[in-house]
């Protein structure tokens, strides 16, 4: 099981300020282990931020992004204080987790 | 025989079929766009994606540092003021020249930021598809310590 992401979103001034940080190891699939073999790559390829059913932002990421991710967004107008928002990440095996905070 | 493990490969070949067979109605499956990730240079990406050859634009910022001593840990941003409904971020030699894409519906700035990894010392470029074209920013970023290698 993947551990959780931790999220921060505030709202300032009409503008929700989200930061994302998840707990992945993003393996390129270039890397090689002592023995000359290669590591299989194993990224997160999609995250989805939602509040209610509405995507309110979204974001692809390929094997290039640093391990851990950490993905930083605004929104403006899309979700307000006390809303609560749902961040899904998907990696390229197939597994998922979703996390989910209220906006502060 | 490690039981847990042959059942997790069980689990993971069902949902790649799932996925291929298009049951799964997560968005991440379906939509990743693996032709765009797999490109490996730039003008292959920009052939992928359409809406022609980007356009240097002074409204596209990115948001990069001159000198990265850590090549696996490196922050880049992109934002811009106009209505971009798409942005992308590239890191030229890399061995794929795309990192992240950002999908911005109306609701949302157009603003991204999160952290790559670089190979080495190369030009970084921010995206951004407005009314259907792209516009771009760019910047050399100098590596000290490559983070592809490990």
């Amino acid at each position: 099981m993947a551990s959780p992401m931790r999220i921060r979103a505030t709202e300032k001034d009409g503008i929700v300020d989200v930061r994302v940080l998840m707990k992945h190891d993003m393996e390129t699939g270039q890397r090689k282990t002592p023995e000359g073999q290669l590591v299989p790559a194993w990224y997160i390829s999609s995250i989805e931020a939602k509040v209610g059913d509405k995507v309110v932002y979204a974001a692809q990421f390929g094997p290039a992004v640093s391990k851990d991710p950490f993905l930083h967004f605004k929104l403006k107008g899309s979700a307000k204080k006390g809303d609560s928002i749902s961040v899904t990440w998907a990696d390229n095996k197939g597994e998922t987790r979703t996390d989910k905070t209220d906006i502060k | 025989m490690n039981v847990q493990r042959r059942r997790l490969l069980q689990m993971t070949a069902l949902v790649g079929l799932m996925a291929s067979a298009g049951l799964m109605t997560q968005a991440e499956a379906a939509t990743w766009n693996k032709a765009a990730f797999e490109a490996k240079t730039m003008d292959d990406l920009m052939k992928v994606l359409g809406g022609g050859a980007p356009q240097q634009s002074d409204a596209v910022t990115l948001r990069a540092p001159d000198i990265a001593e850590n090549g696996a840990v490196v922050p880049v941003g992109v934002e811009t003021s106009l209505k971009a409904t798409e942005m992308a971020i590239l890191v030229e030699k890399n061995p794929s020249a795309l990192a992240a894409m950002f999908i911005v519906p109306a609701g949302a700035d157009a603003f991204a930021s999160t952290r790559v990894k670089m190979g080495q010392t190369s030009n970084v470029y921010a995206l951004a598809k407005v009314d259907g074209k792209w516009l771009m920013s760019s910047k050399e970023v100098k590596v000290t310590l490559g983070g592809c290698g490990g």
